[in-house]
């Protein structure tokens, strides 16, 4: 028990960390913020500003503007540890690598909820979409974004401290996450009602892959940065 | 007792063997100064101590530990204090949060860490001014300090110090000389790397020279330049 | 498979051995004859509707399974095959292990890759497309790719090659939680693919098509042993010349010591000792700091 205890710390503590570093620096919501709304203005331009057309395609073209996102948040969350001899600091620090895993994938979800809320605006006010099941779209963003969040923190660290690490880390995690992209897309399709799926079974099919690369991830993690 | 071990130790950078085979045996409570030209692996002898690198051939025993496994070389790591040429904290972050943090993820308790880093902020000199400010408003100077406090926090049985003086002005090098001293007081060991060589000559530690990759003066080392 | 791990980049100087040579040979052979029986002498697949007596089926395009459907057998062998190998990167660290998940994936991406290609050739006049984005096998497979795509990119960069070779274990065996997806999609997805079942059990083909298709397992399996034998060697020389090369570096740093006379200086005269000081100290670019 005391070590679960123990463990619930650690991950509190890396996880207020970065937290704490992004309310200092801003990065996130000075910089990835504005690019994903940029990306939602780009895709009407692209789409031809149709709103019937940004409606149909809202679930999609939300679910791409995360990812796309989530990949500078991601890279920024991974390289405060490869600066400033840090990552060797933890290193030496006797800090379990689970636990530096679980924290850190904690402080990305923690971002990209707050990038998922602003998108939800995003896409009613822009592309003109009503929510039909609240309930659905709060429990499908945030079980997806468990899922992009474990798998993004993974490969963050996988591609971190290689040569050509910010052109590695999308080629490397997009593919994880194709199938969190089309779940995701399937349950937000049922709760903005473009589409007639079942978007509970498709959450369901999302918590399965959130967990499983939770799983995998604290299991990996330690083969990455220890050794 | 042997602290570190050493028996014909390699050690490779990527493809390059930073060390070539190095015999060395540092004996519980002992300061040693590494000295040797630039690239001679001062650096790299230090980082294996630590347990950050994993030796290719020979043995290597740090604390009793066989450094080949890699639950051994985190075993290693915990009980060492390594300062190396980064300051090894966030530079975002307040120094009253960098030592908090690499207190409480040494396993210290809220309260104990708070009580260690009080003191090792007085020990270091690192003005209460400082708490509150950022990382990367302070001096270099500063930082050296704070990462030093962050270390002298976790009380660690074995010190390895690269370039401990580098940045540091005369009152900075002073506090560095006190603090190797206190470590050897409290029957810790100290490997320094240097160049300062009259400066850690008063400290009276046996020196280990290296070149290409190797320790030049024997296994046992020479009687130092007292 | 593997040779002595004592060889040296010296002693061989080709990936080529009798046994390579004559297996190369007889899949040669192998080939040959599967390109004859699948494209020659097997009919093509027409079947009469029972109601209407319109002739319908694959017609020529069923030549392509006999190819395509071993092919992405020995997809699966390959990368099960590098699965297994990643594994004994992360547990044993042996350069073994390493030279065979590298080589595994790699092959094993060609092959892939010719799934795809094959498949979406059969496709266009069966399907009526190249490419079917509602088919769950596809997408599957298309993923697997692009996740060894992505393993292969990690295998180029540079970094500490230990680093790199763990990593890509990683990678890999996250890949290959992909595999039972692929394989079982068409079972757990029936009403979302394209892809038939699995009619092999049941025998429900007939003989020549059958013998014609077991012979394109054998034959594509002999040409993936071949491909990964070649490509073992391949990645083994390179290591060994590699490791070569880091044993002259050892040799050679070891001569970098001063020469025997400095290294009795160093250790017995302090007049001597000064010097290299000296020398060091004008060596150091932050010597002149304050």
């Amino acid at each position: 028990m005391s070590v679960l205890r123990t463990v619930l710390g650690d991950i509190r503590l890396v996880a207020a960390r970065d937290l704490r570093i992004e309310v200092r620096s801003r990065v996130v919501l000075d910089q990835v913020l504005p690019f994903a709304v940029l990306v939602l203005v780009l895709f009407g331009f692209a789409l031809d500003a149709d709103h019937r057309t940004l409606r149909t395609f809202a679930p999609g073209l939300f679910w791409v503007t995360v990812l796309l996102s989530a990949l500078l948040a991601i890279g920024r969350s991974a390289s405060l540890d490869a600066t400033d001899g840090t990552g060797t600091s933890l290193r030496m620090s006797g800090l379990s690598p689970v636990a530096r895993y679980l924290g850190r994938t904690v402080a990305v979800l923690v971002q990209l909820l707050v990038l998922e809320v602003v998108l939800v605006g995003g896409i009613v006010v822009l592309y003109g979409v009503s929510v039909d099941d609240w309930l659905l779209l709060v429990v499908a963003g945030v079980v997806a974004g468990v899922a992009v969040a474990a798998a993004g923190t993974l490969y963050g660290a996988l591609a971190s401290g290689l040569g050509a690490r910010e052109t590695l880390l999308p080629i490397l995690v997009l593919p994880v996450l194709a199938p969190v992209l089309i779940g995701a897309t399937r349950a937000f399709d049922d709760a903005l009602g473009v589409a007639a799926v079942d978007g509970w079974a498709w959450t369901g099919l999302l918590a399965v892959a959130a967990l499983v690369l939770t799983v995998v991830g604290a299991s990996a993690h330690g083969a990455l940065v220890e050794d | 007792m042997s602290v570190v071990e050493l028996r014909a130790a390699v050690a490779l950078l990527g493809r390059f063997p930073a060390l070539s085979g190095v015999d060395l045996t540092i004996h519980a409570g002992e300061t040693v100064l590494l000295r040797g030209p630039n690239g001679a692996g001062k650096t790299t002898l230090l980082h294996l101590c630590a347990g950050l690198l994993r030796p290719e051939s020979g043995g290597v025993r740090v604390l009793g530990h066989d450094l080949t496994g890699a639950a051994d070389r985190r075993s290693v790591r915990r009980r060492v204090a390594l300062l190396g040429h980064a300051t090894g904290l966030y530079d975002d972050l307040t120094v009253g949060e960098n030592l908090r943090f690499w207190a409480r993820a040494a396993g210290l308790s809220a309260a104990e860490a708070d009580r260690r880093t009080d003191e090792a902020r007085s020990r270091l000199e690192v003005p209460d001014r400082l708490v509150d400010q950022p990382v990367h408003t302070l001096s270099a100077g500063q930082r050296r300090r704070t990462s030093l406090a962050a270390l002298v926090v976790r009380r660690p049985e074995l010190w390895l110090l690269d370039e401990p003086h580098a940045g540091l002005d005369q009152t900075g090098r002073d506090l560095v000389d006190a603090l190797i001293g206190d470590a050897v007081a409290a029957g810790g060991t100290v490997v320094v790397s240097s160049h300062e060589l009259d400066r850690v000559a008063a400290l009276s530690p046996r020196t280990v020279t290296l070149a290409g990759g190797a320790v030049v003066d024997g296994p046992s080392g020479n009687g130092g330049i007292r | 498979m593997a040779e002595e791990p004592t060889i040296t980049a010296s002693t061989r100087d080709t990936t080529g051995s009798r046994g390579s040579r004559l297996l190369g040979v007889a899949t040669l052979v192998g080939l040959a004859v599967l390109g004859v029986l699948a494209f020659v002498l097997t009919d093509p697949d027409v079947r009469i509707h029972p109601s209407t007596g319109d002739e319908f089926g694959q017609f020529d395009a069923v030549r392509m399974l006999y190819v395509h459907v071993p092919l992405a057998a020995m997809t699966y062998l390959a990368y099960g095959l590098c699965a297994v190998a990643s594994l004994g990167v992360l547990i044993r660290r042996t350069p073994w292990w390493d030279v065979t998940a590298h080589a595994a994936a790699e092959v094993g991406t060609v092959f892939c890759g010719l799934v795809l290609v094959t498949g979406s050739i059969w496709g266009r006049p069966v399907w009526n497309t190249w490419w079917e984005w509602g088919d769950v096998r596809l997408m599957t497979t298309l993923v697997l790719f692009l996740m060894f795509a992505g393993y292969l990119a990690l295998r180029r960069t540079t970094g500490d090659p230990r680093t790199v070779s763990r990593r890509a274990a990683v990678v890999a065996l996250i890949a290959v939680l992909d595999l039972p997806l692929v394989n079982r999609s068409v079972e757990w997805w029936e009403n979302r693919t394209l892809h038939q079942q699995s009619t092999l059990g049941e025998l429900k083909i007939e003989d020549l098509t059958l013998f014609t298709l077991m012979l394109g397992f054998l034959v594509l399996g002999m040409v993936l042993a071949w491909l990964l034998l070649h490509r073992f060697r391949v990645g083994w020389l390179e290591r060994a010349a590699l490791d070569h090369s880091v044993a002259a570096a050892i040799a050679e740093r070891r001569g970098e010591t001063p020469d025997e006379e400095l290294r009795r200086a160093v250790g017995d005269s302090p007049a001597a000792r000064e010097g290299f000081d000296e020398n060091d100290r004008d060596g150091d670019p932050e010597a002149g700091r304050p």
